[in-house]
């Protein structure tokens, strides 16, 4: 089972992503099955480090903070371009993170670009400092604050 | 004689009202893109196109079609984790290559790269 099937989650995407795509009927599944051991047999001659989920319970909470924020986002943005008017004034963030799992940043850089209003614009790995561009800036230690408690917490939980 | 003809109301509506939000909020993103004076400033807009302006749009798409076939149609959803994943490497390149270029030119506002290794000795090091 581990030789023949190295990356269960990448397995596993795959076959859903054939089956979404293609229709549900017993030739696409056993055809998504071929295309999903063959990919993950790829994956092995590539060696990636594999990512270590270890708390699969609290993605589903991730996820529904991030959905909520980006849309209050949207909103705050949006808001910004119909008025001209800000409360704050853009601005350079340095976090420092602790975070340290490459996934983790991964995951973090699609938080942090996806939520309008913030935009990753370069890490440092030595020190694990972060900064990001905010456009409307109004209290930047609550800012740091929210993206540390929010995401950063959630994601070592659930990959350190 | 078209297959929308014998949809249902609340299906017509729901579709509407998401096609319209998520064509609005991208339409905004495409002003601000043009209206924000800095190059920082305009990298925060296109993300509502991005996200929930996509997210209408796709969030209409299921429905209309679901509707239509009878049955869930969910291939919009590959769609949603592509952008999502694919955004912010093309705006860590932009983002980087104007901030290389601005270090260059030694543009006001700009932080130095330096600060960030610098000010991390008062900081308790990371585990090595």
């Amino acid at each position: 089972m581990r030789r023949l099937l190295p990356y269960p989650v990448l397995a596993a995407s795959l076959l859903i992503m054939w089956v979404l795509l293609n229709g549900l009927s017993v030739g696409h599944v056993v055809l998504g099955c071929i295309v999903a051991v063959g990919a993950s047999l790829a994956m092995v001659a590539l060696q990636p480090d594999k990512p270590m989920v270890r708390r699969w319970d609290m993605i589903p909470r991730l996820v529904t903070v991030v959905l909520i924020d980006i849309l209050r986002s949207n909103i705050e943005v949006a808001a910004i371009i119909l008025t001209g008017r800000r409360m704050g004034k853009p601005g350079f963030v340095m976090i420092p993170l602790e975070l340290r799992d490459p996934t983790g940043l991964a995951i973090l850089a699609c938080i942090i670009t996806s939520t309008p209003g913030t935009a990753w614009v370069e890490y440092h790995a030595g020190s694990g400092r972060l900064r990001i561009h905010v456009l409307d800036l109004i209290d930047e230690p609550a800012l740091v604050d929210q993206i540390k408690q929010r995401y950063e917490s959630l994601l070592m939980e659930i990959f350190e | 004689m078209t297959p929308f003809a014998d949809l249902p109301v609340w299906v017509a509506l729901l579709t509407a009202f998401f096609l319209i939000l998520g064509s609005g909020l991208t339409l905004l993103g495409a002003i601000g893109l043009l209206k924000f004076e800095r190059f920082y400033q305009r990298i925060h807009a296109p993300t509502l196109g991005t996200t929930w302006g996509a997210g209408g749009l796709l969030i209409a798409s299921i429905i209309l079609f679901s509707a239509l076939q009878s049955r869930p149609v969910l291939h919009e959803i590959l769609i949603a984790i592509f952008i999502t994943v694919t955004t912010p490497v093309s705006l860590m390149l932009l983002a980087r290559a104007a901030l290389y270029r601005d270090r260059i030119e030694g543009n006001d506002g700009i932080p130095d790269f330096e600060a960030i290794t610098a000010s991390s000795k008062d900081q308790p090091s990371p585990d090595p």
